[in-house]
């Protein structure tokens, strides 16, 4: 009987984005954004559009499958899908989706994509304006308790304080992301660079672990990958980059109500990562450059303890931005900007960057990468994470 | 003076109907939860089945108000008009340990730029909002002296 994986079996043969914009600043609406990255991606794999027959999107991505398939007058739509789940824990599933699609023949051209325009609609950081709320919330909006931010703020005070974590490895991973958007063009916060002084003295969100560059930027924008069989990749533009492992999920009652969940201050990857690595057949080790998905510095944190990337105990000694950097960093962390200063695209942009590394032609390029980790959006459920390698991981 | 933790204009609870016995609990200053009949655990928040036994038959129970701080936060920007100009305030997760470890969210009363210790022990204090329509009563903590 044949092995059931992905490991090798589809490859991202293109990727594209828009301009990325500032909350509220792009001139384009945003099905519009999510057209132009769409296209952008085709024309870097050298596909006609048209021929598309599958779109995968997460997050209740508003720019539906079936809509763009008549925008652009693609032939025989074969695969549509949406991820549940809220913001970017459905980034890495996208792509697993599409992949499955292509693997097991249901179509064989499909786009993952994200396609955000908050000027357009609402943003992620204002609480619901309504009079009276109800599920979940009724239990905790009244208390003030609203924001994302707010949402996984209890996680990471309980999880630092009862492993001593310092708020220096949280530090470093701001000061990380905005380092290398000052040598990426794309990066929203390219020109705007940040030290310790200036995170220091910024204002604080939530105590006692969220100061303003703790958190994400919201942003206007879209972005899109390629994703084909692993056979046909060979023969188009450029170096293949493979599916090595893929996963999603949560563990025992993630989405417990009203913040029950039996693990608590967790990412909610430990089933995930286990399935991820199984798949891959490779270990945090065999990593060489990693993109992890920052809606909050704490949630990188732990996202990063979850893979076996680092551990609580070694955390305070190791997540120090000369680990990070993809020059000098022995773990080589958000490598365009990320999240944090690159673009809040869900991100989907990580999952570009995170191939611009294996190809070789990233603004911040890694030595030689062959293996590449990216950890989408933690804290939220379900979650996801994929694993890309170059043709030697074969 | 407002003897509510937090300003007027906050979103009230839709009190629904899979809620109902809890929030007439509160406006008679009981805890009120769900409690299987079929296995005798706790849970919360209300849900259709019995996570544990698969149940549908969740009956409710008052249980002892007391519990301690799992963990907590001060959030000091405001994410709803009703909180602009008004600073930090905390919110804390209560862990019961007699209701099968259940959780609860509510704010801290007494000096919002207080210390918090994980592990303290809270009592519930309810904070009726009778003026509101139709009337609520909120669970707020404060520490046990
Ligand atoms: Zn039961």
């Amino acid at each position: 009987m044949s092995e059931r994986t992905l490991r090798g079996k589809v490859a991202i043969a293109g990727i594209g984005e828009t301009t990325y914009y500032k909350h509220g600043k792009s001139p384009d609406a945003e099905f519009k954004l999510a057209l132009e990255a769409i296209l952008n991606a085709c024309r870097d794999a050298g596909v006609d559009p048209r021929e598309v027959d599958g779109f995968a999107s997460y997050g209740g991505d508003r720019s539906d499958g079936p809509r763009l398939a008549a925008a652009l007058g693609i032939h025989e739509l074969r695969f549509s899908n949406m991820h549940w789940g809220g913001g970017g824990g459905g980034v890495a599933a996208a792509v697993a989706n599409a992949g499955a699609a292509v693997h097991s023949g249901m179509a064989n051209c499909v786009i993952a994509f994200r396609s955000l325009a908050q000027g357009q609609f609402a943003r992620y950081g204002r609480g619901n304006q309504a009079a009276a709320i109800g599920g979940d919330d009724a239990f905790l909006a009244p208390y003030g308790l609203m924001s994302p931010a707010q949402r996984f703020a209890m996680k990471i005070t309980r999880f630092m304080t009862q492993h001593g974590i310092r708020h220096e490895v949280l530090r470093a991973i701001a000061l990380t992301s905005y380092h290398h958007a000052q040598t990426n063009p794309r990066a929203v916060m390219n020109g705007r660079p940040l030290d310790v002084a200036k995170y220091e003295d910024s204002r604080w969100i939530i105590e006692p672990f969220h100061r303003l560059f703790d958190c994400c930027m919201e942003n206007d924008g879209a972005a899109a990958v390629l994703v084909v069989p692993a056979e046909r990749a060979r023969d188009m533009p450029h170096k293949p980059t493979y599916l090595l492992g893929a996963a999603q999920g949560g563990h025992h009652r993630s989405a417990a109500p009203v913040h029950n969940a039996p693990d608590y201050a967790s990412a909610h990857f430990p089933t995930v990562a286990k399935n991820l690595w199984s798949m891959a057949k490779l270990g945090p080790k065999d990593v060489d450059v990693l993109q992890a998905y920052e809606n909050f510095t704490g949630g990188v944190l732990l996202g990063m303890i979850e893979h076996g990337m680092v551990s609580a105990e070694e955390a305070n000694e190791f997540m120090v931005p000369e680990n990070l950097r993809f020059d000098t960093g022995r773990l080589p962390l958000n490598t365009s900007g990320g999240n944090l200063a690159e673009c809040y695209m869900h991100g989907l942009e990580m999952v570009n960057e995170a191939v611009r590394q294996l190809r070789g032609t990233a603004s911040n390029q890694v030595r030689d990468p062959k293996v590449s980790l990216v950890i989408g959006g933690p804290m939220v459920t379900p979650v996801s994470s994929l694993i890309l390698g170059t043709e030697e991981t074969l | 003076m407002s003897t509510h933790y937090l300003p007027e204009g906050l979103p009230a609870p839709a009190q629904e109907p899979i809620a109902q016995p809890y929030w007439e609990g509160t406006r008679a200053g009981k805890l009120v939860i769900q409690k299987c009949a079929g296995c005798g655990k706790h849970q919360w928040g209300p849900e259709w089945v019995c996570h544990r036994c698969h149940s549908f038959d969740l009956g409710w129970a008052e249980v002892a108000p007391r519990g301690r701080i799992y963990s907590w936060q001060r959030p000091h920007h405001p994410v709803h008009p009703a909180l602009n100009g008004h600073g930090p305030y905390l919110i804390v997760l209560v862990e019961l340990p007699g209701a099968d470890g259940v959780r609860m969210v509510g704010n801290l009363l007494g000096d919002p730029l207080q210390e918090v210790a994980i592990g303290a022990e809270v009592e519930a204090v309810f904070e009726p909002h009778d003026a509101a329509t139709p009337p609520y009563t909120l669970v707020q903590w404060r520490l046990v002296e």
